[in-house]
């Protein structure tokens, strides 16, 4: 992990200042909601948007005497993620209470694990947006409860306290400082979500809460960095600030780019960067103060009495790891490899979960590569102009794959399944169907294209001669011929039959 | 004419068996002497005549069906510490005045079961914070006994103060305790009753309000060890909702009593052997060792070298405990609250006012301890205290069955007493018992005989983790030699 990397020249990102270039360095904890039924240490549901207070046990309440019993689900959660993240699997590990006094913290206490998470260092292997990859080092994974919510604007002189999210397990997932620029981070965090979703251990939604990121920001001059890879050596790099609580990948851009800016900004009036904890202003885009290092919390850890240390059966990470699925990087590699995708078509079907089970249904006993191109392209560029998610798609897998399957033959040309595709997407129905009830069938008769050829060329003698000196002007006659024949004449009869006539 | 409270608990479910006397009969002559005595002992925290009696009244209907439990009928007192539902439950602290819990703690659900009948919650030590119940917010628990000679009121001691004052006062035929340092077996030597603080696991602490959840030990108080083996089966068993408890099936308690100790290695741990212990305590210990000399028992010397550290190591774990356990009480979702200018203002009023001054002390410690910095120092090394402390027991069970000492290093002091002293002096109560909490290993304390001014003396029987059996065994031979039959005289009602 702290082997020593050489400056990627190509995608160094570099802030220019008064006296020179600057580098960033950045870290994220990312807070993960788990994917679980009941939270981490009561039966309380965790489903979203319930009324508030409903999903409240006598645990989540923090009412006398109660006890909190670890849920095993969010433990199998927390076990698969860090399968998935390549990381080290701890046997044995123990939850402490974080101490502080806050309304929507019932217990005065936060459960999490400090001094021995349940899972160890790994990595992941992330993608830039032109396509070129990075890899990330995890520090730890941990467990840990989510807190209830506050709601300030309900009233001027009140605040209410909702506790549905309280004791939801989340998954705190803590980055190296890999991470290189603003839209590494984001690149990082959407590699990281899609990595969950594949696992199916957090929803990754970020506007509903189930993702969240602290984002550690510094700037170094160039040079600095690969010195700390080196050796390790934090003194290497400049003093960080923590970004609190970041929920979108929009804000988290941002703040890292303000962030740096702004810490640039103080050095290079010979300034000095308090370590501190700021909140981003999504309003403004400026991230302030919210406390100093003097003022950080003493959250005063020590084990929770009322938990055993959480010990895991080598033979029960077995049996996760057994039934892993597939990850976005193995399947990008699987369609490269063994379906012959293009990096580019193999990237992005695979970066994303439910495109990527689309894909998988169209090309059941399919040519992939034809699939791919219809997927990627039409689909995905449709979907993109109506603003619909793949899972919104009218268009369903199966009758993709009907159209895949009528180009493939030869029923239609391109051009026609472009108009069929359209039909399915505002009416619907079954491709082979639409093309015999609407008569779009390919004419691959030469007899009737040579004919519809031979009338052309008797009208445009003249053309017909240029065509020998100039081969390019042919096109005119296929476009002629198609437009004579509806655009259901199959092109390549189409050129082969004019070349014959119109070269030899 | 039954005189119940004279009766033993055995004897009184054989009446009840027998039809003597009804659930509800025994239960009017318990709430009448609980009214009557509550303006002398100021042993209980709630006294609910139509709950009390609604209870006794079910009791009965269960047996005119047939379906007696182990303990039906019989009129219990419940700590304050234990969640009853619908009673008003506030560790003697006015932080949870007025808090009626809507669930019942595991350990009075068991008993519930059994048939048993509750007529009244008793008061004790502010969240169980004190060795002499004067830390209630109700003020004093008066003992029942008093010096021969003497009129000055006696603590019961703590913090199950009020339950072992309304036991040996005769109001009740056992009371729940809990024991985080002594509480259990301190105030039942205290008051000449038998005091079992099982092996930690054994009673659930689901609905018990939580001083320091590593140390905190559910168990009963009862007349003779017969009935302390019995209300220690039926409060013991697993309890799924609580991780720390122990899954193992409960034995037959009772079954032990009044089994040979024949054999039985009865190990002096001569650590216990303290500089200017009363001599009235010396003899009654050497005392205790030849009467099971006599039964057939062997005795053997054993060392617990780290005996003196315990009550240091015990004094940083349990506050740092207790400082995050109290943490709950914030005024905002129950108990008392008083309104401050902000929320920091409005947390500090209410704990200021809520928490009496042994309990801020105790958080003030474990905040401390727990601090950055102190950590290690205070905090870690208390743990390696610990294990130290479980390894002397675990080097000293390789040579005998049980340990035999002391149960407290004195009698009853004055209410008052020690008000002036350093709360050190408070704390050096629990120097003999707080190491079976530390190492969580079932102890007990069996009345043995009375010091030189006719109060009641105990000895403490303890025994490795899940052997409380043995330790029945040899709290019945103890109690069988000693035959202790005092009873406070009755002034107070």
């Amino acid at each position: 992990m702290n082997a020593p990397v050489s400056a990627d020249t190509e995608h160094r990102y570099t802030l220019p200042g008064v006296t020179g270039e600057w580098e960033i360095v950045v870290g994220l904890e990312v807070h993960a909601q788990v994917l679980s039924e009941s939270k981490l240490f009561s039966g309380a549901s965790t489903a979203f948007g319930a009324a508030p207070n409903t999903h409240v046990s006598l645990v989540d309440a923090a009412m006398p005497g109660m006890l909190p019993v670890i849920n095993r689900r969010c433990v199998e959660q927390a076990v698969k993620t860090g399968l998935g993240l390549n990381a080290k699997i701890n046997l044995h590990s123990r939850f402490d209470r974080k101490n502080y006094f806050y309304p929507d913290l019932p217990q005065g206490y936060q459960i999490s694990q400090f001094e021995f998470p349940i899972v160890g260092e790994g990595e992941i292997e992330c993608e830039r947006d032109d396509g070129s990859r990075f890899t990330v080092g995890v520090e730890r994974l941990h467990l840990e409860q989510d807190a209830g919510k506050s709601i300030h604007d309900l009233d001027p002189n009140a605040t209410y306290v909702d506790l549905n999210r309280s004791g939801v397990a989340l998954m705190e997932i803590v980055s190296r400082p890999h991470v290189r620029s603003p839209q590494e981070a984001a690149a990082y965090v959407r590699t990281l979500r899609t990595i969950l979703r594949y696992l199916d251990t957090c929803g990754g939604d970020m506007e509903k809460g189930q993702m969240r990121a602290d984002v550690n920001v510094s700037v170094c001059r160039p040079g600095d960095y690969e010195a700390f890879r080196a050796t390790n050596d934090f003194k290497h790099l400049g003093t960080r600030c923590e970004i609190k609580n970041v929920n979108s990948l929009r804000f988290i851009m941002q703040a890292i780019e303000y962030e740096a800016r702004r810490q640039i900004e103080i050095i290079e009036d010979d300034g000095k960067i308090d370590q501190e904890t700021r909140l981003f202003d999504a309003n403004s885009g400026v991230t302030r103060s919210m406390r100093s290092k003097e003022e950080a919390h003493d959250y005063r850890y020590f084990p929770d009495p009322d938990l055993l240390p959480l010990v895991l059966e080598q033979s029960f990470v077995d049996g996760i790891k057994a039934g892993l699925p597939e990850l976005p990087a193995d399947k990008r590699r699987r369609f490269v490899d063994a379906l012959g995708l293009s990096e580019y078509d193999a990237s992005v079907l695979a970066s994303d979960k439910d495109r990527a089970d689309y894909f998988e249904a169209v090309i059941e006993g399919r040519d992939a590569k034809l699939a791919a191109n219809w997927v990627n392209n039409e689909l995905f560029g449709r979907l993109n102009k109506e603003g619909l998610s793949i899972t919104e798609s009218p268009v369903s897998p199966a009758q993709l794959g009907g159209l895949v399957d009528l180009i493939k033959d030869g029923t239609i040309s391109g051009k026609i399944a472009k108009d069929v595709f359209e039909i399915l997407w505002t009416e619907g129905g079954e491709p082979a169907a639409i093309v015999e009830s609407r008569g779009l069938k390919q004419v691959t008769d030469t007899g009737e294209i040579e004919r519809v050829i031979d009338e052309l060329i008797a009208a445009n003698p003249e053309q017909a001669a240029q065509v020998k000196d100039k081969p390019k002007t042919m096109g005119w006659f296929v476009g002629q011929v198609m437009k004579a024949m509806a655009g259901k004449a199959n092109p390549q009869a189409v050129n082969e039959i004019l070349a014959k006539k119109l070269l030899d | 004419m039954t005189d119940f409270t004279t009766l033993t608990l055995h004897e009184a479910l054989d009446g009840l068996a027998k039809k003597d006397f009804s659930a509800r009969e025994a239960m009017e002559a318990h709430l009448d002497a609980a009214e009557a005595a509550q303006g002398a002992l100021n042993c209980f925290s709630v006294i609910d005549r139509e709950h009390a009696l609604a209870t006794a009244d079910a009791s009965d209907a269960r047996r005119a069906k047939g379906e007696a439990g182990l303990l039906e009928g019989a009129p219990l007192a419940i700590k304050d510490l234990f969640a009853v539902k619908g009673v008003e439950t506030t560790a003697s602290s006015n932080i949870l005045k007025g808090f009626r819990p809507p669930y019942e703690s595991t350990v009075t659900q068991n008993l519930w079961n059994a048939g048993a009948t509750m007529v009244a919650k008793t008061s004790m030590d502010e969240f169980a914070m004190g060795s002499s119940n004067e830390t209630a917010a109700s003020g004093p628990v008066i003992n029942p006994w008093k010096a021969t000679g003497s009129d000055e009121a006696l603590v019961p001691g703590g913090s199950s103060g009020g339950s072992v004052s309304a036991l040996a006062a005769g109001i009740s035929y056992g009371a729940t305790g809990t024991d985080t340092g002594g509480s259990i077996r301190q105030p039942a030597a205290f008051t000449g009753l038998v005091g079992v603080k099982p092996t930690y696991g054994r009673c659930s602490r689901w609905g018990v309000v939580a001083f320091a959840s590593s140390l905190d030990h559910p168990g009963p108080i009862a007349k003779t060890v017969k009935d302390a083996a019995l209300l220690t089966q039926v409060m013991s068993g697993h309890d799924p909702k609580d991780s720390t408890s122990y899954p193992g099936a409960v034995p037959d308690f009772a079954a032990a009593v009044g089994r040979s100790v024949k054999g039985l290695r009865i190990g002096i741990p001569k650590e216990y052997r303290l500089e200017g212990m009363p001599a009235d305590i010396e003899r009654l210990w050497g005392e205790g060792a030849e009467w099971l000399k006599a039964a057939g028992a062997e005795i053997v010397e054993v060392s617990l070298p780290m005996t003196k550290y315990a009550l240091p190591a015990y004094y940083i774990i349990a506050p740092a405990e207790a400082s995050s356990n109290l943490a709950r009480y914030d005024g905002m979702r129950y108990g008392q609250r008083i309104e401050g200018d902000d929320l920091i203002d409005t947390y500090e009023k209410t704990r200021a006012a809520g928490f009496g001054k042994e309990v801020q002390r105790r958080i003030m410690i474990g905040t401390y301890v727990l601090s950055a910095g102190y950590y290690d120092a205070y905090y870690v090394k208390a743990l390696k205290v610990r294990r130290k402390i479980l390894e002397d027991f675990n080097a000293a069970f390789e040579k005998c069955d049980a340990l035999l000492t002391p149960a407290t290093p004195s009698a009853a002091f004055g209410i008052g007493s020690k008000a002036k002293a350093s709360p050190i002096e408070m704390y050096l109560n629990d120097v003999f018992t707080v190491t079976a909490n530390i190492a969580g290993v079932p102890a007990m304390s069996v009345p043995a005989g009375l010091d030189a001014n006719g109060l009641p003396l105990g000895l403490q029987i303890i025994t490795k983790a899940l052997d409380e059996e043995t330790m029945f065994t040899v709290g019945a031979a103890i109690e069988d030699a000693a035959g202790f039959t005092a009873k406070p005289e009755r002034w107070w009602a």
